[in-house]
């Protein structure tokens, strides 16, 4: 009877750390992306925000009805001229896959910044710094400023824009955020 | 036969305790607490903030953990892709207590998580506002570990269901050499700014039912030395 719990023991021992090695703690879900080809080499993709719905913040003393309901901007003056905002971010099929940060504040010494971070799980991030001016057509330029996990070493740029929605039904958004990242090379040296 | 069946279950059960209770007592996995940046001779730019949910300005994740988001109509990421990230908004604090701008952090659990060599990792990333100062984006790898095995395993054991005491570390693990965190500037000072940063945890009260009660989370961000012109004009 000794020889069969030890081993048992020995089993047990084997089939936890087997258990621990080969059984994943953390298996995120992936969408699978949607990556263009861009005709002049590189490559593009198209994330966009509900709006509304896609809200989760909007921090600004500015604004009147916070949201959410229960936020506690600090009245701070350095602060007054911040609009700091959090949003999910979709794919090209309306899927959610990521999280966003967007900062506009004038500042006396950062002058007008547009700044955002978008944030996708098991992918990475990117830092995108915009123009303060929009260039034509209601769309506002920038440059990935840097990434982290699959963007990081990604060379690009991103344009953002207003798309107001005109499909009239009732439970439609009203307009969506478009942002289009173009990715033209990586900034590695060969 | 029931006997050895018996001696067989009791002895499976005994070595996977084993097994668990070596993950957990392992001295091996032990993170350090001081940062190679307190140590070294460049300046450091501190910002603190309070990981409590209740005290930031907003905290959502999925809605079905212990730790509840804040406040309570916050939109919750219940979607698949970011069921396992949480996002807060929060306030800075520079050294003298007083407030320095404003932070979001948005963290997800990392597929890079390894019990067995003691890393329960996060992946994070913070973009920060500073007024007057400008903005900055950080990059982070964070390990847990020595968190849940100091903190949130003993509270679950404790019969009052939380824990009290006084525990630091630094949670930072990389990406960057000697397991510190990227920073990159975006505006302001902080233009063309890159550097290092750790972040770490002094923890003081946790509770099973709402996970810290009692803490603050510091951020040291190196500030590298800048070449004096003039002597580069000279060389």
């Amino acid at each position: 009877m000794i020889k069969t719990f030890v081993f048992g023991l020995v089993l047990g021992i084997a089939g936890a750390a087997a258990a621990v090695v080969f059984i994943p703690v953390v298996d995120q879900h992936r969408e699978a992306s949607i990556i263009t080809v861009t005709p002049n080499g590189g490559n593009s993709e198209t994330f966009h925000i509900n709006v509304p719905m896609d809200r989760i913040m909007v921090g600004s003393p500015a604004r009147r009805q916070p949201l959410p309901v229960g936020l506690q901007w600090p009245e701070d003056e350095s602060l007054a001229e911040l609009r700091s905002e959090l949003f999910k971010v979709r794919n090209e099929r309306d899927a959610v896959i990521g999280i966003a940060s967007r900062m506009a504040a004038k500042d006396e010494v950062a002058g007008d910044v547009i700044e955002w971070v978008l944030h996708f799980p098991a992918r990475g991030s990117m830092f995108v710094r915009m123009q303060s001016d929009a260039a034509g057509g209601g769309y506002r330029l920038g440059e990935i400023r840097t990434g982290s996990g699959e963007f990081r070493s990604y060379v690009g740029s991103v344009t953002e824009r207003w798309v107001a929605d005109t499909s009239g039904s009732e439970d439609a958004p009203a307009g969506r955020i478009e942002l289009v990242s173009r990715f033209v090379g990586t900034g590695e040296e060969l | 036969m029931i006997r050895y069946l018996i001696a067989l279950v009791f002895g499976i059960a005994v070595g996977a305790a084993a097994f668990v209770a070596l993950l957990y007592f392992n001295p091996f996995t032990a993170q350090d607490n001081i940062s190679p940046i307190n140590v070294g001779s460049n300046e450091v730019m501190y910002l603190t903030y309070s990981p409590v949910s209740s005290d930031s300005l907003i905290y959502t994740n999925n809605g079905e953990k212990r730790i509840r988001p804040h406040p309570e109509k916050v939109l919750q990421l219940w979607e698949a892709p970011v069921r396992r990230t949480a996002a807060t908004a929060a306030v800075l604090y520079d050294g003298r207590g007083e407030m320095a701008g404003v932070g979001i952090k948005i963290s997800s659990d990392s597929e890079a998580t390894r019990l067995l060599n003691g890393q329960a990792m996060v992946d994070s990333i913070w973009h920060v506002y500073l007024p007057k100062r400008g903005t900055l984006f950080i990059e982070q790898n964070e390990n847990y570990w020595s968190y849940l095995r100091d903190i949130v395993i003993p509270a679950y054991w404790s019969s009052a269901d939380n824990w009290k005491g006084n525990w630091h570390g630094t949670i930072t693990a990389g990406p960057g050499a000697l397991g510190l965190g990227r920073v990159v500037g975006g505006s302001g000072e902080f233009a063309e700014f890159e550097s290092s940063i750790t972040e770490s945890i002094t923890a003081r009260a946790y509770s099973v039912g709402q996970g810290p009660v009692s803490a603050d989370a510091h951020l040291t961000i190196e500030i590298p030395l800048q070449a004096d012109p003039a002597v580069v004009a000279e060389d």
